[in-house]
């Protein structure tokens, strides 16, 4: 029963809703799987619902504590999506950079979220299974941008880029910067920038979210349902709210 | 449009008795289908050549080998048709079957081709069959494979669109799924529809539920009851995916709907049911639960906790240890079905996601034996009893490889957002058993597993019994091992028991005791108002000492019975 890491760490600690969303076997649980436990299932059967984890990212500064819903990607599930991506402070919305359709699915996300979602949620775009593309994709892409990808044009496959790949680093790079979004290019198999979408969403969470997020929730809820489903977002040991305080304690129990 | 009649009934009992439909309740079912009881009573002479059969069933001898004969049976006519029923008429494969007798145990076979073919085949019978390449050039090869396999299932929507297949992807079976559907759609304008047949040694099975029908297709020798009751679970997981109304209303805005996008994903529960099925679930046969046995006070220790931490809007909470009931809390009006029981059991035991993730989860399902219209939110805590030594050399899905040693935590709300409040819950719930020592107790028990026969009836002939107590619709067995190790052991056990069990539910039938004996087993079934009992032994036990081995469990059943069996649970 391990309380959260005030006494080892002196650094101020936070929690951080993040959901996962994207279209179904992209790799969503793979990502987290590979992020919370660096353990990698290469048959990973379908997530069912949803489910909860939670890991410590640090940063120089502060400790992330990262609690995760990985939401099933398939279509019967979406309607549900609201209540998980609802006072989350960040979203990742990833694809299959092997399947052309999952981008699109992507897109209706930031859509979505961009409507509905808290105003400030940070969002990163995450192009997975570059371990597919042959070395290429892996070695152009950890540069978050700057490596060339040759003479690709947005849109189209590149000629030199293995035949699995279907959308373009450029393609998917040039939507993110549109829309503002964090993006890479990742590898839950071989776990190539998994930890760094989590370490850059870390960094990009305002200082303003993580101590308003509970003013947030409290006036975004209406009612008893928004609050059990906050309750459990924001947790911090400097709380006032005596009601979620007893939360607090129960939970940090056990999450991870 | 027929409802199908999975409402839950309120009832007072842990579980509602029926899950399935019985089928033999049904005349119209006999009449359409004469030669329906064909295979499985080819089966029972083979796998049983030598039966001597006795009955003390009160004037009737409907125990005895003649028992099966054609005349005492106004379904078998068409018996005729497919000849004589003799010894020589059995299928190679089963003759292979109980080919292997003059052994120690004669149900651990060896596995190798040629020698015994189902065995062989039920080795391999959960193997990925691959899909057929691009330019076809393997679809004979895959074709034989798909043949091989010893049971199918297959749903397909009314207007014939394939919905689910356990084995072959669509380009390899869509001949099949339309052969299936045009049989199934003939018999069904003609207002008379098909119950089942026979083609060789494989015996088909269909079931209409509404918008679907669902076709079994088996070579291990099954009823069709017992093949029916699997079709029903399949149903019932479809509706626990989708709810009636919403699967309806699919169909009834388009027939042509493709019901595999709202499915996706649910393939691995289907496959963990049709697999489970295959390999021979004692809990299917009995349709009834199992319960880890525990001191009645330990028991009452483990109730009383989760009735103290139990939070508002909770509906159902359970311990689950391995497949097995640990202790349930519940409302005083709500029993649990044990069909629902199944489902929830089967995604978490066998279909691996849930305890692969490594998290918590929040999962909306429909219980259709509770209410087939709404969802359910579950949360489910996995925890490790920390021993890994106890794996099986057979060839199951990897998902399962584990089961033997996972505690779950299950707490199911009406409340879609109730995740936080049921996770406090189980944080409090684990925190008292810790503190009360209840946890150590589950995990010794769960780390104990099942006692062996003769841990239990010192001594006893008995290599295995099932005893379910009707009432509490639950039953209790002792250990597979040291008899029945194998995958392929264990599934002739099960394929004896649900001979036993036929014979005792079979309509025609009066039965409260049988006695087989064969020449690789003597078993003998036993059935009274409380309860039923199918006990095991090995070749050339005499039927006294077989009877007394059933006593000494019915003595020792009756001393553990608030052991073995969850009598109440923990109700609010």
């Amino acid at each position: 029963m391990a309380d959260s890491s005030q006494a080892s760490a002196p650094k101020p600690s936070s929690s951080v809703k993040l959901v996962l969303l994207g279209e179904a076997a992209v790799g969503k649980s793979s990502l987290v799987l590979r992020f919370v436990n660096n353990d990698f299932h290469p048959n990973k059967e379908p997530t069912i619902g949803a489910a909860f984890l939670t890991q410590k990212c640090h940063l120089p500064s502060r400790t992330i504590k990262f609690e995760i819903w990985d939401t099933a990607g398939q279509e019967r599930f979406a309607s549900l999506a609201p209540m998980y991506y609802r006072n989350a402070q960040a979203a990742l919305v990833v694809y299959d950079v092997t399947k052309a359709s999952s981008l699109v699915k992507a897109k209706h996300w930031v859509a979505e979220l961009q409507r509905q979602a808290s105003p400030g949620i940070v969002i990163a775009l995450v192009g997975n299974k570059v371990d597919l593309c042959e070395e290429d994709g892996a070695g152009d892409t950890s540069q978050g941008g700057e490596g060339g990808e040759g003479p690709a044009v947005e849109g189209g496959e590149e000629e030199d880029d293995a035949v699995a790949r279907k959308v373009g680093f450029k393609e998917a790079k040039a939507y993110a910067d549109e829309e503002s979004l964090l993006f890479f290019e990742t590898s839950a198999k071989t776990g190539h920038n998994v930890s760094e979408v989590f370490t850059a969403i870390a960094n990009a969470i305002p200082e303003t979210s993580l101590k308003g997020a509970r003013g947030a929730a409290a006036a975004a809820g209406g009612g008893g349902t928004q609050a059990a489903i906050s309750g459990g977002a924001g947790q911090e040991s400097s709380r006032v709210n005596l009601n979620a305080r007893g939360e607090g304690k129960a939970q940090e129990g056990c999450a991870c | 449009m027929s409802r199908p009649q999975l409402l839950s009934q309120a009832t007072t009992a842990l579980s509602l008795a029926d899950v399935h439909t019985q089928s033999r309740k049904d005349p119209a079912s006999q009449l359409s289908s004469p030669t329906s009881r064909t295979v499985s009573r080819k089966q029972s002479f083979t796998h049983f050549g030598r039966f001597l059969g006795t009955s003390e069933s009160g004037g009737e001898d409907s125990a005895s080998l003649k028992s099966y004969a054609p005349t005492l049976d106004a379904r078998l006519d068409g018996e005729s048709m497919l000849g004589d029923v003799a010894e020589d008429d059995a299928t190679p494969a089963w003759r292979a079957l109980s080919a292997q007798i003059e052994r120690d145990n004669p149900f651990e076979v060896p596995a190798a081709p040629g020698d015994d073919i189902v065995s062989w085949q039920l080795q391999h019978e959960f193997d990925d069959l691959g899909s057929v390449q691009r330019d076809g050039s393997n679809e004979e090869e895959l074709l034989e494979l798909w043949k091989a396999k010893l049971k199918h299932f297959f749903i397909l929507s009314a207007s014939g669109k394939p919905i689910y297949s356990r084995h072959g992807d669509d380009q390899l079976i869509s001949h099949y799924i339309g052969v299936a559907q045009t049989v199934i759609s003939f018999y069904q304008g003609a207002k008379d529809p098909l119950k089942g047949f026979t083609a060789g040694d494989v015996r088909f099975v269909m079931l209409s539920k509404g918008p679907l029908n669902l076709v079994a297709i088996s070579r291990l020798g099954e009823s069709d009851s017992q093949l029916r009751t699997q079709l029903e679970s399949l149903y019932m997981q479809i509706l626990s995916t989708l709810t009636l109304p919403s699967m309806e209303k699919m169909f009834s805005n388009r027939p042509s709907t493709d019901l595999r996008r709202p499915l996706q994903g649910t393939e691995q529960l289907l496959d963990g049911l049709a697999d489970g099925f295959t390999r021979g679930s004692p809990s299917t046969l009995l349709s009834a639960l199992e319960c880890l046995r525990l001191r009645k006070t330990h028991r009452s220790a483990i109730n009383d906790t989760l009735l103290n931490v139990r939070s508002p809007n909770l509906l159902y909470g359970l311990i689950v240890a391995a497949g097995r009931l640990v202790s349930v809390v519940r409302p005083k009006k709500h029993s649990l079905h044990p069909g629902d029981l199944h489902l929830i059991f089967n995604m978490l035991f066998e279909a691996g996601s849930v305890k692969a993730g490594g998290g918590e989860n929040w999962i909306p399902l429909c219980l259709p034996g509770f209410n087939n219209t709404g969802y359910l939110y579950m949360y489910v805590s996995f925890f490790s009893t920390n021993t890994t030594d106890k794996k099986h050399a057979e060839s199951e899905r990897p998902a399962s490889a584990g089961k033997d040693d996972e505690l779950a935590i299950v707490l199911i709300s009406a409340n879609k957002e109730g995740f936080f409040e049921l996770r406090k819950m189980r944080n409090e719930l684990v925190e008292q058993l810790e503190k009360n020592g209840s946890m150590s107790i589950i995990k010794t028990a769960i780390r104990k597993g099942h006692a062996t026969c003769t841990d239990i009836v010192p001594g006893t002939v008995l290599r295995h019994f099932l005893y379910k107590s009707r009432g509490n619709v639950q039953f209790t067995m002792p250990s597979f091992e040291p008899h029945f190790h194998s995958m392929v052991a264990r599934r002739k056990l099960i394929s004896l028991y649900a001979q036993l069990h036929e014979s005792i539910h079979s309509r025609t039938a009066h039965l409260k005791v049988q006695h087989c004996v064969a020449k690789d087993a003597t078993a003998l079934a036993w059935e009274t108002p409380l309860f039923e009992l199918y006990c095991v032994a090995g070749p050339q036990v005499i039927r006294a000492t077989l009877a007394q081995g059933a006593n000494r469990v019915v003595q020792w059943i009756r001393r553990e019975e608030e052991r073995v069996f969850i009598i109440g649970g923990a109700v609010f």
